[in-house]
C-alpha cells in the first residue's frame, strides 16, 4: 500500500515537471479550456439565478388571480364580483387589482403600470423603477408626461424611485394612484384588471376555484402553481438560446480536446518509448498521462468556474446580460443572488474533465502498448 | 547465472513468411563476468539481449535465471533457478526492473529534465521513496564524476557525460546485470576506452555485464571474460571455447 502511494507520488511529480517542460503548449491548453468552462458555467449560473429571482417574486404573488374572459380574451372584471367571491367559504380576502402595460413611443420601451392597493402614490405623482428612471433620464421631483387614451398628455410628478437592487421585475415598474390609472385609460371606477384572491387553507384552492367558475362562468381563476409553471417555461424558452450556446461551447470543447490533447508530438512518443525501455509498464505511462491530463483539466475547470462565479454574481453577468435579461426593453441593473446548481455543475464536470482526460490517455495508451524491445530499437 | 537452452526467436513478417532472428542459441553467462556479443549488423545481437533482459519471449527454448530474488521466487544457491520465458507478463516486468539495467545506443535520455532526474526515472514506478532514490542517484553521480551536472538539463552535457549518465541510470535500481546494446556507437575511441573502464569497474564490483557490439575496442577488451560471435542468428564462435 505504502509503495503504491509513493508510486503515485513519484509519477505525479514527474507529470508536473513534464507539464512545465512543455510550458507553451500546456498554458495555451489551460487558457482555452478555462475560457470554455467560463462561458458555460456563466450561462448555468446566470439562468439559475434568474429562475431563483422569478421564484422569489412569485412567492409574493397571490394564491389565485381571477380574470374575466370575453370571447376567450382577458377583459376587465366588475369589482362587485369580488364581493360575492369573498362570501365563498374559505376565502379570506379579495383585492381588486389595477395594472397594465404602457408603451413609451419616445423611448421605445414598455413599462408595467400598477395602481397598488396599499400605500399608493398620491394622485398626480408616480413612483418608478430604476430602469424607467434611467431610460427617461429623470429623478425625483421631475415631471413626466404619459400619453392618455385620447392622446392628450398626462402630467405626473416623480415622487420616488424604487431602490436599484430590488428585483428583476420592478425595474420597469411605474406605480400610480388608482385615479390616475383610470383617467389614463378611461377605465370605469367599478371595474378592475383582475382580482387577487387569498385562501386561508391552500388545500381548498381548487375547491374555491371551482366555486368561482360556478358562480361566474365568465371568469378564469389562475392558481399560483400554474403561474410558476408558466414562468418556468418562459425561462426555459429564454434558456433555449442558452442550450444552443451550450451545445456550441461543448462541441468546440470536444474538438479542442481531441485536437490538442490527442496529438502526441514525436517527442512525446519518443519519451514514452524511453520510459518503456527503462522499465516503466504501460500502466505507469498511462498513470503519468492521466496525471498530466487531470492536472490541466482540474485546474482549468476550477479556474473557469470561479471566474464565472465572479462574472455572474459580482459583475452581474456583464458579458451577456443584454441577451437574456429584462422583461421590458429595459435592462435592469441588479446584483444576482449567488446560487449554485450542484447537479448542472457536476454534469459540466463530467462532460469536460472526463473527455479531456480520455483524449490525453487514449493516444498515450496506443503509443505505450508497444513491446519494450521495440522501444529498445527506436 | 543465466543459462540459455536452445533459444529461438522467430518474427512473423506476414501471415505466410517469418524471420528467425535468433536460431537455437545455447549460452551460459556466469555471475560477475563480462560477456560480449559480437557480429555484423542484423546477426541477432539486439534480439538476444532483449530475450535475456525479459523484454520479449523466445519462440522456443528456455532462459534460466539463477540467483534472482523476486517476490514470487526466493532463490537459493542450490536451486536451479527458474525459466523466465514461462512467466506471466507482470513477473517479467518485475524481473526486468530489479535484475537488469539497460544502456542503449542512443543513450535514450529524456531532454528538458536534469541529469539527476533522468538517473532517478527507472525507480519512479517501483514506488520507492524519492529521497532514498535521490540519495542513491547522487552517489552514482559522484562515482561517475557527474556531480557538477546534477541539475543541468541533459542537453548541456557532452557525449562522454551522456554515456556516464546512461550508465548511472542503468544502476539506479541496483540490478544484478547490466545489458548494453552498442554502447560505444556514438563515442570516439578515447571515450569508448573510458566506457570500457567504467564497465570493467562495475564487473569488479560484482555486476554481471552483457554487451552487444561490433566495435573492436569492446570485443577486444581485456576485461571480457567471454566473447560470443554471432551470424544469422546463430553462435559461430565462442571465446573461450566451451
Ligand atoms: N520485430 C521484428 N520483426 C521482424 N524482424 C525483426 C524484428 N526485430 C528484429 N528483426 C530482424 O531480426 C534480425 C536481427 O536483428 P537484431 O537483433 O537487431 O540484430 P543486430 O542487433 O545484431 O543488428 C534483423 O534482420 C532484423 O531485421
Ligand atoms: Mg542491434
Amino acid at each position: 500500500m505504502h509503495h503504491a502511494l509513493s508510486r503515485h507520488r513519484n509519477i505525479l511529480d514527474f507529470a508536473l515537471s513534464s507539464l512545465l517542460r512543455r510550458k507553451a503548449k500546456n498554458i495555451s491548453l489551460f487558457l482555452v479550456y478555462t475560457l470554455i468552462i467560463f462561458v458555460i458555467a456563466s450561462l448555468i449560473f446566470f439562468v439559475q439565478a434568474l429562475k431563483r429571482e422569478a421564484a422569489l417574486l412569485l412567492a409574493e404573488a397571490p394564491d389565485m388571480v381571477v380574470q374575466r374572459m370575453i370571447a376567450g380574451r382577458h377583459d376587465l372584471i366588475p369589482t362587485n364580483y369580488g364581493e360575492k367571491i369573498s362570501a365563498i367559504r374559505g376565502v379570506s380576502e379579495v383585492t381588486p387589482r389595477l395594472w397594465g402595460y404602457y408603451y413609451d413611443p419616445v423611448f421605445q420601451a414598455n413599462y408595467t403600470l400598477l395602481a397598488p392597493d396599499t400605500a399608493p402614490p398620491p394622485p398626480g405623482s408616480i413612483t418608478i423603477g430604476s430602469g424607467v428612471a434611467r431610460n427617461l433620464r429623470i429623478k425625483t421631483d421631475d415631471l413626466v408626461t404619459f400619453r392618455s387614451y385620447s392622446g392628450t398628455p398626462l402630467l405626473l410628478t416623480v415622487s420616488g424611485i424604487m431602490p436599484l437592487h430590488s428585483e428583476l421585475v420592478s425595474a420597469d415598474l411605474v406605480l400610480m394612484a388608482a385615479e390616475d390609472f383610470q383617467a389614463m385609460f378611461r377605465m370605469p371606477k367599478d371595474v378592475a384588471t383582475d382580482l387577487a384572491v387569498t385562501v386561508a387553507n391552500p388545500r381548498e384552492l381548487v375547491t374555491v376555484a371551482n366555486k368561482i367558475v360556478e358562480l361566474f362562468p365568465d371568469t378564469r381563476p389562475i392558481l399560483k402553481s400554474e403561474l410558476l409553471r408558466t414562468y418556468d417555461s418562459l425561462f426555459d424558452w429564454r434558456g433555449g438560446m442558452m442550450v444552443v450556446m451550450l451545445a456550441v461551447a461543448l462541441f468546440s470543447f470536444v474538438i479542442f480536446a481531441w485536437d490538442k490533447a490527442s496529438g502526441l508530438s514525436a517527442e512525446e512518443r519518443k519519451e514514452i518509448g524511453i520510459l518503456k525501455s527503462i522499465g516503466w509498464e504501460t500502466g505507469d505511462v498511462l498513470l503519468l498521462k492521466f496525471w498530466e491530463g487531470a492536472v490541466i483539466s482540474l485546474t482549468a475547470f476550477l479556474a473557469g468556474v470561479l471566474l464565472a462565479y465572479g462574472h455572474v454574481f459580482f459583475s452581474s453577468a456583464a458579458l451577456f446580460s443584454h441577451a437574456l435579461k429584462g422583461w421590458a426593453i429595459l435592462y435592469p441593473q441588479f446584483r444576482l443572488v449567488p446560487t449554485i446548481d450542484g447537479y448542472q455543475l457536476s454534469v459540466l464536470f463530467v462532460l469536460s474533465v472526463l473527455p479531456y482526460t480520455a483524449a490525453t490517455i487514449i493516444p498515450a495508451w496506443l503509443a505505450a502498448t508497444i513491446a519494450p524491445d521495440a522501444a529498445m530499437r527506436s | 547465472m543465466i543459462a540459455l537452452q536452445q533459444v529461438t526467436k522467430t518474427f512473423s513478417i506476414s501471415p505466410t513468411t517469418s524471420f528467425t532472428a535468433v536460431d537455437n542459441v545455447s549460452l551460459t553467462i556466469e555471475r560477475g563476468t563480462m560477456t560480449i556479443l559480437k557480429g555484423p549488423s542484423g546477426s541477432g545481437k539486439t534480439t538476444l539481449l532483449a530475450l535475456i533482459g525479459c523484454m520479449t519471449r523466445p519462440s522456443s527454448g528456455r532462459i534460466m535465471l539463477q540467483g534472482v530474488e523476486t517476490s514470487f521466487f526466493q532463490a537459493t544457491d542450490r536451486s536451479e533457478g527458474f525459466d523466465s520465458s514461462s512467466l506471466p507478463e507482470r513477473f517479467l516486468t518485475e524481473i526486468r526492473r530489479s535484475t537488469f539495467g539497460f544502456i542503449f545506443q542512443q543513450f535514450n535520455l529524456i531532454k528538458g529534465i536534469s541529469a539527476l532526474q533522468n538517473i532517478m526515472l527507472p525507480a519512479y514506478p517501483t514506488g520507492e521513496q524519492q529521497p532514498v532514490v535521490r540519495q542513491r542517484a547522487v552517489e552514482l553521480m559522484e562515482q561517475f564524476d557527474l556531480l557538477r551536472h546534477c541539475n543541468s538539463p541533459v542537453e548541456w552535457l557532452s557525449g562522454g557525460e551522456l554515456q556516464r549518465v546512461a550508465i548511472a541510470r542503468a544502476l539506479i535500481n541496483n540490478p544484478i546485470a547490466i545489458i548494453a546494446d552498442e554502447p560505444t556507437a556514438h563515442l570516439d575511441s578515447q571515450l569508448s576506452q573510458a566506457f570500457m573502464e567504467s564497465i570493467g569497474l562495475l564487473k569488479d564490483s560484482g555486476k554481471t555485464v552483457l554487451i552487444a557490439s561490433h566495435d573492436p575496442i569492446v570485443y577486444n577488451s581485456s576485461r571480457a571474460d567471454q566473447v560470443v560471435e554471432m551470424r544469422d542468428g546463430r553462435i559461430v564462435q565462442q571465446e573461450p571455447p566451451v
